[in-house]
């Protein structure tokens, strides 16, 4: 349970800065108080309140008794915090027949994610390397037909896909949704990995030939080592992106191997019996907590993974 | 050991390493994109049912898909939700952006403030957004316990307005990536403009509408698609948020297509509502690369 409370902390401490920015009294020389320092401080806080609003309702909610939650209103805090309905959507909380709760979610997706993440990126390095260091003949052309695909919606490409693994034998399991998950990693990481690499000087790559290393000795020995940074850059998209996805774990599993995003919706919008909203809070934090954390902890990396993944080549 | 520059043996085994290595991008470029595509629109000319089948009919699906209400009513949603989704990401992201270049305290704050909801899921977004504009207990509740009484805004349970319940919980998630992408544009735009604008005496908001953002055109260009290519796929949010209701009046192109691929079990259909899709997508990014691609090239 420490996790909840690191979140509080979290929510906490924003919700400071929120209220410090409406009146900036730090230690800056002149005119702390101008019209212009308010409007901008004002705006700025409203804004922040916006965005922060949702994420204390979850937490206030998911600490309410249902009692509470059905006399008070969203945005009161709890008068008795219970950790009941993060118990409950952890281990009992059922979705159809099932009634254990998230974890099996939680550990689906842990299942899913890590080799996900693994091959897709293993193979999109591989494939940047071979484009800015070893071009061959053609090879450009299928770059760019990544790079087109990307902007393809997934829609059209879902069905021939179901067929292709149906025909290989790994629809509905677990390996059939990690090919799914390398294959559409696949153009924005291609493109992250290729632009990384040629920028690596020239010289080097030169220097390792000459000492008669090949494509993989020189991927392993020089390539891996000095590119840790944008492989880190790549985890993080990776490991949110598939540990966020609906669509394609809805497709391509079975609902014993659901992951948590598709089980978190079942759960919250099964219609049988009534609505327990506080369940339902504890259950979205829970699955919001991972890439809320990686968010938190890798700070500027993520926002210079999204701005590699925005900006073209 | 294959080489790529040294000596010259036989074309096919002249980087034979990076040729093998590169099998899996080769097989996704043709296999999926291309194949699955080309796959895709052949067989929505086809009365595929249950199983994909090959027998011409000729657009006698589209003419369902065009003549469908649910067709319909997602399409207009989708071009609403489009259209102000937008707007008001390129708006509040520039407008937040511009607020953070201010050079304030705590812009780090602020910034992983605004930013944090892009790290969630849109399962999670719709959810929270579902409880948050809960007609009884929420956003609604709270106005009329005030004293308000007859304050109304439950969008999820109206028809008519529950494509913007929709948009908010979108534009919650979304706009803090807009405004990323437009606070490193802003940094990219050289200090001495701002010192030219100012000796000139031109105020701040006239140089921000004449001189940067005119100057900012390639990262409105990119923010544009990025933001576009993203609200054709507009699905999860919905899914968790409304589910498509009340009744129909919130589905979505990409929900009416796995609607029918995986649960009406009417490919035809689906694969004839995802090809108008890829042409809709094809309608905004074509004339974007011919300009940004092919115009370079020319000059």
């Amino acid at each position: 349970m420490s996790n909840v409370g690191a979140l509080n902390a979290a929510a906490a401490s924003f919700d400071a800065v929120a209220r410090d920015a409406v009146g900036p009294r730090g230690a800056r020389p002149r005119k702390t108080f101008s019209r212009r320092n308010v409007f901008l401080y004002g705006a700025l806080a409203l804004a922040a309140l916006y965005y922060l609003l949702p994420l204390y309702v979850m937490v206030v909610t998911s600490l309410k008794g249902m009692p509470e939650i059905r006399l008070g209103n969203i945005f009161s805090p709890p008068v008795e915090i219970t950790f009941e309905p993060w118990a409950k959507a952890w281990a009992t909380a059922c979705t159809g027949l099932n009634c254990d709760g998230l974890s099996r979610g939680f550990w689906n997706s842990v299942r899913i994610t890590v080799p996900s993440v693994i091959a897709s990126i293993a193979v999109a390095s591989v494939n940047g390397y071979a484009l800015a260091n070893w071009r061959f003949k053609g090879a450009d052309t299928f770059f760019t037909i990544l790079i087109v695909g990307a902007f393809i919606p997934y829609q059209v490409m879902i069905y021939p896909l179901v067929i292709v693994l149906r025909e290989i034998g790994l629809y509905g399991s677990l390996w059939g949704l990690v090919i799914v998950h390398s294959i559409f990693g696949m153009p924005i990481l291609t493109l992250l990995f290729r632009n990384y690499f040629a920028s690596v000087p020239e010289e080097l790559f030169k220097a390792a030939r000459v000492d008669g290393a090949g494509f993989w000795g020189i991927y392993f020995k020089i390539m891996m080592p000095m590119s840790l940074p944008i492989f880190v850059v790549a985890v993080i998209i990776q490991v949110t992106g598939i540990w966020n996805d609906f669509l394609f774990g809805v497709i391509y599993t079975r609902p014993e191997s659901y992951p948590m995003t598709v089980q978190l919706n079942n759960i919250v919008n099964t219609t049988m019996g009534v609505k327990e909203y506080n369940v339902n809070m504890a259950a979205t934090i829970l699955t919001g907590l991972v890439p809320l954390v990686i968010y938190f902890l890798s700070g500027k990396l993520f926002v210079r993974g999204i701005a590699a993944g925005a900006v073209k080549g | 050991m294959p080489s790529a520059r040294s000596g010259r043996p036989s074309p096919l085994s002249r980087n034979l390493a990076a040729k093998i290595a590169s099998i899996p991008m080769i097989l996704t470029a043709l296999v999926v994109f291309v194949g699955g595509t080309a796959w895709t629109v052949l067989y929505s000319f086809t009365d595929s049912k249950l199983l994909p089948r090959l027998r011409f009919v000729g657009l006698e699906q589209y003419e369902r898909l065009w003549a469908a209400p649910r067709w319909l009513v997602a399409v207009e949603n989708l071009a609403v939700y489009g259209a102000l989704s937008l707007v008001f990401s390129l708006v509040v992201g520039f407008l937040l952006a511009a607020l953070l270049d201010q050079k304030i305290r705590f812009e780090d704050a602020f910034r992983t403030i605004f930013l944090y909801p892009f790290a969630l899921s849109f399962i999670v977004t719709g959810l929270v957004w579902q409880w948050v504009l809960n007609p009884d207990f929420g956003l609604q509740g709270i106005v009329r316990s005030l004293g308000w009484e007859s304050f109304s805004f439950d969008p999820l349970y109206n028809p008519d307005i529950v494509i913007y319940g929709i948009l908010i919980a979108g534009l919650w998630q979304g706009t803090g990536l807009v405004m990323c992408l437009m606070l490193a544009g802003l940094r990219g735009i050289d200090e001495d403009i701002w010192k030219a604008a100012r000796v000139d005496g031109i105020p701040t908001w006239k140089t921000y509408l004449l001189i940067v953002i005119p100057m900012m055109r390639p990262v409105f260009v990119t923010t544009l698609v990025l933001i576009a290519s993203g609200i054709v796929r507009l699905y999860d949010l919905v899914v968790a948020q409304t589910s498509g209701g009340p009744g129909i009046a919130s589905e979505v192109p990409a929900k009416y297509v796995y609607d029918y691929m995986f649960l009406a079990q009417n490919l035809g259909q689906g694969f004839a509502a995802s090809t108008m899709m890829l042409l809709t997508v094809a309608i905004i990014v074509v004339p974007w690369a011919y300009l940004e691609f092919g115009g370079r090239r020319r000059v």
